[in-house]
Parts: C-alpha cells; sequence; structure tokens
C-alpha cells in the first residue's frame, strides 16, 4: 500500500466490441466462474451425484421387486425416469447460486459494472448445464453397473441426452424465477424442491401409469415429466415415438419462452430495490 | 472554481409506506472526501444506491461524474467504484481469481485484466493470500480484495458504504490509510459512516443524515464547534474537593466547565485532552484531590445526534427499523 495505489503503467481500455459479442463472453466468464467452484465445494457435487444413485439402488433393488412393468426388465424401464429426476433435481442448484450471489452482495457488483445485464443469469443456467451433464455421465454409469441396457442406435442414446440437457437448461430458469424470488438462500431451496416431487413421483418415471387412479392418471400422462421420460425412454429402449418427444421438446421450448422473461423481470426487480 | 464530482438534489425514496430518503442533498467537490455520517436506517445506503445506479430515485436529481445517474447509468457505472457493507466478492474463488474476473468485466483484454489483477494485488498487500480462496481471508484482508476490485478501472469517483464496519482495530486502521492515500491521489470519495471519528480522520466535509434528509453539513471543525469537543469527566470522593479539582484543571479547560455537586461531578471542555492527561493528574495529585473516576470522552454520533437532532442515534422509531430491514433485503 502505498500514496501511488491508483496510478498504474497499465493501460486501462476497455475492448469495443459489439453489444451480442458481449452477451456472450460475459455470459462465458460467468459460467467459467461458477465452474471453478464446483471442485472447490466437492460436498455440493458428490450430494448432487450420490441422491440418484440412491434413486437407482433403491428403485432397481427395494421397489423393483414388487413393480411390474410389461415386456422389459424393471432397470431398463427405470434408467429414462432416473435420469430426468436427476437433470430436473439438478437444476434447482441454479436458483440456490442466484440466491447466494444475492445474499452475499455480488449481484449488486454485477450489476455496477459495464458487463451484459443477462450474463449473471445465462451464466449460471450455462454452468449448471454443464453440471448436469457430468451428473447424467455417472448415471449411465451407474446405470449400465446395475444392468441397465439401452437397446437401440448410439443417435438415439445421444438424441436422449440431448433431450434431457434441454429439459435441464429449461427447468434451470424456472429454477432462476424462484431463486430471484425468495428472500432467501433457504427459502431458495425448499421452494426450488418442494414441487418437483408430485411433479416427478405422479409421472411415468418409476411406475407405469395404468394403476394410478383415474384422476391422477389424467394428470400424470399429460404433465411434461411424464411426456419427457417416455420420450427418454423410447429413444432408450428402441421404440421411439415421433409424436411424445415433440411433446417434450415442445415443452421445454414452452416453458423457456415463458420463464427466462420471467426471471428477466424478477432479476431487474430484485435488485432495483 | 473547483468542479462537483458528486451533486445531488432533493432525492426522494420510498420503499412501500417508508419514507427512505425526504429531499437529500448531497455535493462533494472534485478530488475531496465526503463523509456521510448518519445512524441505521438513517439512509445512507439507499442514497449511494442510487448515486451507484443501483436504485432509481423516486424524485429528485443526481450527478456523478457529471453524468445523470438515471439517463446517463450505462457510461456512469464506466466511471464510478462501489465498495459495499457486504465484501461482494466470490467466496470460492482465489483474490487474483476475483480480479481478473471482475477486469474481463469491465471489458479489459484478458493480458490487461491479468497485469491490472497482479498490480492491485501488490498493491493491497495480498501478496501471499492472492492465490488462496477469498473463504480464508480475514475481513480486513476480503474488505482490502473487495476495494481492489472497486479501483481495477481507476474510477474517477469511488463509494465506500461503511467500509469500515465489523472490522477489527487493526484492519479499520489499514482501510483508513488506503483511504486517505486514494484521496491523497485525486479520487473522490464518498464514505458512509455509523463512526464520528472515522469521518472526522478521512472527510473533508461531512454531511450528518437523519431519516433520510441531511441535518447538518460542514467540515469536522464545524460540526464539533456546534457539539462541542472533548471533554474530561471527574468524579472526587468527597464534595469539598470540588473546588480544588475545579482550580486545578481550570488552565487547561477550552470553555466553560460544568460542576454538579449533588454528584460530586465535573466537566470540563477540553482539546486534545490525551496529550494533556498527564498532566491533569498530576496537578489533581498535587492538590490533593481524591479521585472516585476521571474519563476523557470524545464526542459520539450519538452527541452529535443529541446535540442536532434532540434525540439519540440508537433511538429507533418503527418506521426507522422498517426502512433498516427494507435495506438489508435489498443487499441481498
Amino acid at each position: 500500500m502505498n500514496s501511488t495505489m491508483t496510478r498504474t503503467s497499465t493501460s486501462l481500455k476497455p475492448v469495443s466490441r459489439p453489444t451480442f459479442y458481449w452477451t456472450l463472453a460475459d455470459a462465458l466468464v460467468m459460467a467459467k466462474r461458477n465452474l471453478k467452484q464446483i471442485p472447490r465445494i466437492p460436498e455440493e457435487l458428490i450430494f448432487a451425484t450420490i441422491q440418484p444413485i440412491m434413486f437407482v439402488l433403491l428403485f432397481s433393488y427395494v421397489f423393483g421387486g414388487a413393480i411390474q412393468v410389461h415386456g422389459i426388465s424393471y432397470v431398463n424401464y427405470l434408467m429414462a425416469g432416473i435420469f430426468t429426476q436427476t437433470v430436473i433435481f439438478g437444476a434447482t442448484s441454479t436458483g440456490i447460486g442466484l440466491a447466494n450471489d444475492l445474499q452475499r452482495g455480488l449481484v449488486d457488483r454485477f450489476r455496477s459494472l459495464p458487463m451484459a445485464k443477462s450474463a449473471v443469469l445465462t451464466g449460471r443456467t450455462i454452468s449448471d448445464l454443464v453440471r448436469n451433464l457430468f451428473v447424467v455421465a455417472v448415471m449411465w454409469t451407474v446405470g449400465l453397473l446395475v444392468g441397465f441396457r439401452p437397446q437401440g442406435s448410439l443417435w438415439a442414446w445421444i438424441a436422449a441426452t440431448a433431450l434431457l440437457l434441454l429439459t435441464s437448461f429449461a427447468f434451470s430458469w424456472i429454477s432462476a424465477t424462484i431463486g430471484l424470488v425468495a428472500r432467501s438462500v433457504e427459502a431458495a431451496q425448499s421452494a426450488g424442491f418442494i414441487w418437483l416431487f408430485p411433479l416427478t413421483f405422479a409421472s411415468s418415471a418409476f411406475v407405469p401409469t395404468q394403476n394410478m387412479p383415474a384422476w391422477l392418471r389424467a394428470f400424470a400422462d399429460h404433465q411434461p415429466v411424464s411426456l419427457i421420460v417416455n420420450a427418454v425412454r423410447g429413444l432408450l429402449l428402441n421404440q421411439p415415438d415421433a409424436s411424445t418427444i415433440w411433446q417434450a421438446i415442445a415443452w421445454c421450448l414452452g416453458i423457456l419462452a415463458v420463464f427466462i422473461p420471467l426471471a428477466v423481470l424478477a432479476y431487474g426487480r430484485r435488485t432495483a430495490r | 472554481m473547483a468542479q462537483n464530482a458528486i451533486l445531488a438534489e432533493g432525492l426522494e425514496k420510498w420503499y412501500g409506506k417508508t419514507h427512505a430518503l425526504r429531499g437529500l442533498d448531497l455535493v462533494a467537490e472534485e478530488g475531496t472526501v465526503l463523509g456521510v455520517l448518519g445512524p441505521n436506517g438513517a439512509g445512507k445506503t439507499t442514497a449511494v444506491r442510487i448515486l451507484t445506479t443501483l436504485l432509481q430515485p423516486d424524485g429528485g436529481r443526481a450527478e456523478v461524474a457529471g453524468l445523470d445517474v438515471v439517463k446517463d447509468a450505462g457510461l456512469l457505472r464506466a466511471r464510478i467504484g462501489l465498495t459495499g457493507q457486504y465484501a461482494a466478492v466470490d467466496e470460492y474463488l482465489t483474490g487474483y481469481e476475483n480480479l481478473k474476473m471482475f477486469g474481463q468485466l469491465y471489458h479489459l483484454p484478458g493480458s490487461v485484466a491479468r497485469r491490472r489483477a497482479e498490480e492491485l494485488i501488490e498493491r493491497f498487500d495480498l501478496v501471499e493470500a492472492a492465490g488462496r480462496v477469498v473463504k480464508t481471508y480475514s475481513g480486513g484482508m476480503r474488505r482490502r480484495l473487495d476495494l481492489a476490485a472497486s479501483l481495477i478501472m481507476l474510477p474517477p469517483v469511488l463509494f465506500l458504504d461503511e467500509p469500515t464496519t465489523g472490522l477489527d482495530p487493526r484492519g479499520r486502521i489499514a482501510m483508513w490509510e488506503i483511504i486517505s492515500n486514494l484521496a491523497t491521489d485525486g479520487t473522490t470519495v464518498l464514505l458512509t459512516t455509523q463512526y464520528l471519528e472515522e469521518a472526522d480522520q478521512l472527510a473533508h466535509r461531512i454531511a450528518v443524515v437523519d431519516q433520510g434528509r441531511v441535518i447538518a453539513n460542514g467540515t469536522a471543525d464545524d460540526l464539533k464547534a456546534r457539539i462541542g469537543g472533548e471533554r474530561l469527566e471527574l468524579t472526587v470522593a468527597h464534595r469539598s474537593d470540588l473546588e480544588a479539582a475545579l482550580q486545578a484543571v481550570l488552565p487547561y479547560s477550552s470553555g466553560e466547565p460544568q460542576i454538579t455537586t449533588e454528584r460530586r461531578h465535573l466537566v470540563v471542555p477540553v482539546t486534545h485532552g490525551a496529550q494533556l492527561l498527564t498532566a491533569v493528574v498530576r496537578d489533581l495529585d498535587a492538590a490533593q484531590v481524591r479521585l472516585e473516576d476521571l474519563a476523557l470522552r470524545r464526542p459520539t454520533l450519538d452527541d452529535v445526534f443529541l446535540t442536532l437532532t434532540g434525540h439519540a442515534a440508537t433511538e429507533e422509531t418503527p418506521e426507522e427499523i422498517a426502512s433498516d430491514k427494507q435495506m438489508i433485503r435489498s443487499a441481498r
């Protein structure tokens, strides 16, 4: 510390580039920042991975014997549900991360910088996508170990993974909106999770919907998680159904169309205080 | 005439039914330090947030570095630095990574962002800690890093919102040194604080804020002249000693001493009291005055408020508590 603190030999001239360049470049800086945090908070990623592994073991070994699925082994049926549940639950970290940044005053700093406004949100959703890709890769391995045997072509499996990532991205934006509206990190955590339980369990993720009561089945058959699970399942088991796949994609795009603007609005409101 | 680096006129802000700013005026000439002094909930943080474009005023206008805080917000952001009450740095990045990231977000070329980060780390005495994650830093180190991040672009105007709150005395003194160096270098600084001593040490001019408006304005000396400076407070063991005690301390007094006979209590206004203290004790001893208590008191924010408003700074009306909570929430 000395009295020439504010002098520098470096020329501090910002680079001049078109706006869309910075929209992307700033988002990547933010995404990189979030990704760097992951290995430094290993417990978070470990729990995010252990939880779906527990679900695999629980369903395939404990409940599996009691669940009858027509024509295929239960593990083969189950994995599409586990994959979908994993990316949807994994997407909750978006909202928690944003709530954390708000609470720590970091969002204030970002907002006082001449950076692209959207970068805080897009950077976070992109890094969570990468994180989810990693968790999905782990789940593939675990699945294969417990007897999951996908059928069909490699391209179909890649398409299934791509649909899962689109799902992850879409649900990240819902989670972002919740995280920005929530009053604390704890609230963001519970509010981000609680509504996902009925959505994933009252679906075709773990059990066929045929045995559900009629009213529940009406819901379960038409809600987005079931459609995504069915589309993924079709792709992994060589019974792809174009209509289901398009409906699943439409749901994801619809969620993005609604929740990207909502999250941006919430971001503006929340920090405009 | 020197230009005004900060000019706020009649700022108004409502949070729901809470009137947080009620026509706040602030002026800081280029290259000076303006101290904004006030208790919690007085509206200091709200004012800083408006001046740094984070919040829109409901009324009035403000210019910083010649730019309107509402209309020219985008341009202004490149010309100001802000260090808030919470050290807004990433806990899980290292000090170096934090500074590099902020440099990139200021759109400096990568190599410049790296060089600038190294430079600031050296100047802020963080070389040893640069490669550690911020989570392991002390409060003082975090604040220094936070301040370094605000200085990446050498902003001509810097806002420091309670920069020493929560720091230990050593950290506080280090921070004071940095701030006064910045001022020497020509940066205009707006500093909010709850400590009269801090404003006294650092600020060229002080604006005392209470309930969303400025209630007094001037140099530290102006304010002290209004509230009185230091005073010696004595309690003698026997009432009969009061007269002898008064005679002993009278030569050191800078104003009219006050005597409360029933409480055997004597209050003597002094200047540079700490330097006089030894001599006063010696003289009292020589006069064989038996003391029960002797204290040197500096005016505190409470004294300022008692004098200027008739109510204590810590006394919170329900309204102030409400606006306090608003600010805590908004800081999240």
